[in-house]
């Protein structure tokens, strides 16, 4: 997919103003909004490098910065993990963003790469690493704008270890941390299951840190601006901004950069003609559209409702859609994103999404919501990975909040006026071991 | 100490030798892949345990020791 060049959230003054990682009007090239090294450097300022390993963590723990990827792991214990390792460490920054309603790690791949590239190289001072990697879904146009990125810092000398650009296969399991080592050592993004973790062994067998693209830009301006600056917006508990990934009703898809803590009404329009939000993504959960009116994008509001902030992606169903058609939808794709290694996986998901699409046509089968309810709990908890586990999270979810939609299918009709797809899907469908590379 | 059972659910292609040694602590699902119990494996299966892991024909199946 081309990055699109997408609005932007209005900016306030301070040092709480954002956005911080995406350029404002002031700082970008016209109407691609992407930002050269001079740019760059004329907005942050230099590379503030701490000439030691280590002496970065404390600050990045001070500022309590999360994981952006999704499962918003404290980055400090993960720096320190791998700086503990005793080995010579790998840093792979990871862009892979195989999640199809996501478009945030490829818009700040394409307008602030150098932000980015900042934070690979802090994070490699940080936990000893000479070898580094920029992991990024396969896309020509991205891929030539990040190797001209790079040629400018190797011009003006800022960086201190080399970067090299991998290509993710289009893959939605391609960002998962041991299929991206296996894509690095030269194999096919597929899970493994081994009882290290990356960081202990992972690239090589090294000590690997691996780092949502987001998260790095965030440690790029913490190591300038110190933990108070990040901690100027955002919760306590979960400090910062995020990007995040806006669906509207209307079709309309925005990244914006966000306090964490910020309403979901304030993200997503959420009219009377919007049914349900969509949170977390593919592996994320429905909620109730007046649940979500009162609700903060936060884990400590999200997660008693059994939702997370995930990557950031949200999105507002509109109610002239059918939410069963939709979940099928999205479930038919996930079971053909499972890489089939793990027996539940393979012989469950495509069982869960034939099921799902049963309970979407009209007069299903007496028994289909049972058999449903029972392959979910047969393949959860049971993959190498976790990909069974989400695709289970959005499906219980689906059954639970359309349920009176699954009584309406059953009597013989449908709420929805528009058989129009709303949730973006990718086309094509993996069919060879080539798909995988 | 304690022994768990847990399955390499990529290795394992479902031979169902483990649910025949050790059907009180595991079960076949309707697709022949092991349902492990989840709870430490109970003293008296211990013995069966050990051979369970050793015969799996994937070798798919390891004995875990929890403190």
């Amino acid at each position: 997919m081309t990055p699109t060049v997408l609005p932007v959230a209005a900016t306030t003054s301070g040092i709480t103003a954002l956005p911080r990682l995406l350029p404002t009007a002031a700082t970008s090239a016209g109407a691609t909004m992407a930002v050269d090294l001079a740019g760059h450097l004329t907005r942050h300022g230099p590379l503030p490098y701490r000439g030691r390993p280590r002496l970065l963590l404390d600050t990045v723990h001070a500022a309590g910065l999360t994981g952006r990827g999704g499962a918003a792991f404290p980055v400090a214990r993960k720096l320190a993990a791998v700086a503990d390792a005793g080995r010579r460490a790998v840093v792979v920054a990871n862009g892979a963003e195989g999640e199809p309603a996501s478009g945030k790690d490829k818009l700040l791949l394409w307008t602030s790469p150098h932000l980015v590239l900042d934070g690979v190289q802090l994070a490699a001072e940080t936990v000893g690493s000479a070898e580094a990697f920029l992991y990024v879904h396969r896309d020509e146009k991205l891929h030539g704008r990040l190797r001209a990125a790079l040629a400018e810092r190797a011009v003006a000398g800022t960086d201190r270890i080399p970067v090299t650009l991998v290509a993710a296969p289009p893959r939605f399991l391609a960002g998962e941390e041991s299929a991206l080592v296996n894509v690095i050592d030269g194999g096919e993004a597929i899970p493994r299951f081994t009882p290290h973790r990356v960081s202990e062994s992972g690239v090589g067998g090294a000590p690997t840190l691996v780092q949502n693209v987001e998260t790095l830009a965030h440690l790029a301006l913490i190591a300038r601006h110190g933990a108070g600056w990040f901690r100027a917006v955002g919760t306590p508990v979960e400090p910062g901004s995020m990007l995040t990934s806006c669906h509207q009703a209307d079709g309309t898809p925005t990244v914006v950069e966000t306090a964490i803590g910020t309403p979901l009404a304030d993200l997503l329009n959420l009219t009377t003609r919007v049914q349900a939000v969509l949170v977390g993504g593919y592996h994320g959960v429905w909620l109730p559209v007046e649940r979500a009116r009162g609700l903060k994008l936060s884990n400590a509001a999200l997660r008693p409702l059994g939702a997370a902030v995930g990557a950031g992606v949200l999105a507002a169903l509109p109610a002239s859609h059918c939410g069963l058609v939709e979940t099928a939808r999205v479930v038919r794709y996930l079971a053909l994103e499972s890489a089939g290694q793990c027996g539940p996986c393979l012989n469950g998901l495509p069982r869960i999404a034939a099921a799902l699409g049963t309970l979407a046509s009209l007069n299903p089968d007496e028994g289909t919501r049972r058999d449903l309810e029972r392959w979910a709990g047969l393949v959860e908890r049971r993959g190498a990975c976790h990909h069974p586990d989400g695709t289970v999270r959005l499906v219980r979810s689906a059954l639970v909040l359309f349920g009176p939609e699954i009584d309406r299918h059953r009597d013989g009709w449908c709420g929805a006026r528009s058989s129009q797809p709303f949730l973006p899907i990718p086309a094509g469908v993996p069919t060879g071991e080539h798909d995988w590379r | 100490m304690s022994l768990r059972l847990r399955v390499n659910p990529i290795t394992c292609a479902g031979h169902g030798l483990c649910a025949e040694l050790l059907g009180e602590h595991i079960t076949l699902d309707e697709w022949g892949y092991p349902v492990i119990a989840d709870a430490p494996v109970p003293p008296g299966l211990k013995k069966l345990a050990r051979r369970a892991a050793t015969d799996c024909p994937a070798l798919a199946l390891l004995l875990v020791k929890e403190p």
